[in-house]
């Protein structure tokens, strides 16, 4: 294999891992701050059908991006009051949420079937892009990609060096003491949800803006429910996503390869392998007592009602 | 008491025998009006399969109006879930079902057993267990063949990338018949082959597509539903094949020529027999000749080869030709068919190996 093909599928592997990448951060944040959110998936293709719409209406892809940020926050906002204001089941919420975000794409998104879509412009350095190689990799890509790096490194900076963090962390593992303090949990969750409609819904404009230009019902896929693995295997640390976002990407991309190279391995375990790498994790830490109570939310899951 | 349950009993019989007698008279006459159902593996929006079945449905309502009701339900999984949505169906009193995917079959059949007077039509299949289950299937082989003999003619690396979905015959009937047709101008072609394990995964499909490009085809096909690879082969300049319906919107300058599934006129005739009582089962197998695969127009080639496209399109739609004439080895080297011979249907139909030219295995 040359080297041009390797590097060739490193850039594969970089836009196959962005969205994944950016729904996980996300959702890392709300399930920090104590809240379980199985919604992602549906504010993800709200975020791709909304960033396509906004996109044609504008004439400008970036343009959708915005619409793409507000529609995920918009869905999340929904999700917000049932879970935090009528203290509803997070689960069924969440996966209520999923159904409606797929339906209501479908609906909204019936006008925009077969349209050719707008592409996201990719970065052009002159000089740094067409360097041999490496130019491609570094330099080649969209907004979008640089976006979900800035991401991981800013909520892992927020989470862990800053005191709004902390009080976030705090209000995740401990929602009474918290409240006790004199914290404003309900208010500190809504952001966090808001957030990671927020990034949902850009991870949706990367599907329908770049990933594949069109708007196409369930497109999707489930990578929302990849994401929400992600953030596990991750153990809620945003370095940790980066990477496995980018196992789960290689592992997606390099099944396709191995075939077209003749390599014989069955691709229904090929297809599989990110989910196995997910349950091995997850085996692996909880075996490790410390590393669980450090990093798991203690209040993740349940709702919060304060005391009259 | 022992008389009178007896007595009962016989009462419910005649009941019964009235009754079956009725129903039967009914469809002896035909009906004034049919409930049609549809059953979908992807949504209707896919603009490829699903889309394409979904146009046949409008022409049926088109074609016999407030003679006919049609339902659809779109995006039911394949398999266990699918029986429930089928027997949905026929409970809600539709009086034929069409089911248009391949992983229908079973659950199709199952169905029709427990409903004998509901009219099962089942796509891509060959099981009919029950009197009231037909099959229908296209012969997109013949589409196949053709645009092999342009890629063989077409392509600077001699190698064409090939996104398949699940190893079944129709899907491996497709890719000798494509490599047939590039042999047919190059003898050392090749077709790299990716499965995905879906018929329709948008991101997973640019992503099989850009792996085959990455590996050097330059000329891309597909047996998924979705519009994905075209618009990934349009973005790297290289060209593709339309799959399922006309995808020359996604790549203008991308788009070599599509095989278009026509099921309209299938879908009229068979609501029409319902209408008038004189349904009955059959293995409906149409190809080009029937006009249930249409080639899209052959454009971004040279003239002379779309000319020729267009004439080996004629041949096969005239019976003049048929892809799979021999001779013809498969990959393990023993003969499939002898010089002249043509394969039979029975034969494409279970279709489980590879001709030889193909690198690649199989999947089991």
């Amino acid at each position: 294999m040359s080297v041009d093909i390797i590097f060739a599928i490193a850039v594969t592997i970089m836009t196959a891992a962005t969205p994944l990448l950016i729904a996980a951060i996300g959702e890392l944040v709300v399930e920090r701050s104590g809240v379980l959110n199985l919604g992602v998936e549906g504010m993800m293709i709200i975020g791709a059908i909304a960033g396509f719409a906004g996109a044609q209406l504008m004439g400008s892809a970036t343009a959708g991006i915005l619409f793409a940020v507000g529609a995920g926050m918009l869905l999340s906002a929904f999700f917000a009051l049932l879970v935090l204001v009528m203290a509803a089941n997070q689960v069924a919420t969440g996966l209520s949420i999923t159904l409606l975000g797929l339906g209501l794409s479908g609906l909204i998104g019936n006008a925009y079937i077969g349209l050719p879509g707008l592409k996201l412009p990719k970065m052009d350095i002159p000089g740094l892009t067409d360097l041999p190689l490496i130019g491609n990799l570094l330099f080649g890509h969209d907004i979008l990609v640089y976006a979900s790096f800035a991401l991981a490194f800013g909520v892992s900076w927020f989470l862990f060096k800053t005191r709004s963090g902390l009080i976030l962390r705090a209000v995740g593992d401990n929602h009474s003491s918290a409240h006790a303090i004199g914290y404003p949990v309900l208010l500190v969750r809504f952001l966090a949800i808001l957030f990671g409609g927020a990034c949902a819904g850009l991870a949706g404009a990367y599907l329908s803006l770049s990933y594949t230009t069109q708007w196409i019902e369930g497109m999707s896929a489930g990578r929302g429910w990849i994401a929400l693995a992600l953030v596990v295997f991750a153990s809620w640390r945003p370095m940790r996503a980066i990477a496995g976002a980018y196992l789960f990407g290689s592992v997606l991309i390099l099944q396709f390869h191995a075939q077209a190279l003749g390599i014989k391995v069955p691709t229904q375990l090929l297809s599989a392998l990110p989910y196995i790498a997910t349950i091995l994790v997850l085996i692996l830490i909880s075996r490790n007592r410390r590393l669980i109570q450090s990093n798991t939310p203690a209040c993740l899951g349940l709702p919060f009602v304060a005391d009259k | 008491m022992k008389k009178t349950v007896i007595g009962a009993l016989a009462a419910l019989s005649l009941i019964a025998a009235g009754a079956t007698a009725t129903v039967q008279n009914a469809i002896a006459a035909g009906k004034d009006k049919v409930k049609v159902g549809f059953v979908y593996v992807g949504p209707v929006g896919d603009f490829g399969w699903t889309y394409q079945h979904d146009q046949g449905r409008l022409a049926v309502e088109q074609a016999l109006g407030d003679k006919v009701e049609t339902t659809f339900l779109e995006s039911v999984p394949e398999g266990a879930d699918a029986e429930r949505a089928i027997e949905g169906l026929a409970r809600s009193g539709h009086d034929l079902i069409f089911t248009t995917s391949f992983g229908y079959m079973d659950p199709t059949n199952s169905v029709a057993k427990k409903f004998p007077d509901i009219k099962f039509e089942h796509a891509t299949g060959f099981k009919r267990e029950h009197p009231n289950v037909s099959t229908y299937d296209s012969r997109f082989y013949e589409g196949r063949y053709v645009q092999g003999m342009i890629a063989g003619t077409m392509s600077k690396t001699g190698v064409a990338g090939y996104i398949a979905s699940f190893p079944i015959p129709e899907v491996v009937q497709g890719i000798n018949s494509f490599l047939l047709g590039a042999q047919s101008v190059n003898p050392d072609f090749k077709v790299k082959v990716v499965w995905v394990s879906t018929w329709f995964d948008p991101g997973k499909e640019a992503d099989a597509a850009k792996s085959l490009l990455d590996q050097g085809a330059d000329i891309l096909t597909q047996h998924t539903d979705s519009t994905a690879a075209m618009q990934v082969a349009a973005e790297r300049g290289a060209f593709a094949f339309g799959q399922a319906s006309d995808m020359i919107k996604f790549g203008p300058k991308t788009q070599l020529t599509a095989i278009i599934d026509d099921w309209a006129h299938y879908y009229v005739k068979r609501t029409k027999q319902v209408l008038d009582g004189t349904w009955n089962q059959q293995a409906t197998w149409d190809g080009m000749t029937e006009e249930h695969v249409i080639m899209a127009p052959f454009t971004n080639m040279p003239a002379e080869l779309a000319a020729k496209a267009a004439k080996l399109a004629e041949s096969i739609k005239n019976d003049t030709f048929h892809p799979f004439t021999g001779p013809i080895t498969k990959k393990d080297g023993t003969v499939f068919l002898k010089d002249g011979e043509v394969a039979e249907d029975g034969v494409l139909a279970g279709m489980n190996f590879y001709v030889k030219g193909m690198d690649s295995e199989l999947p089991k």
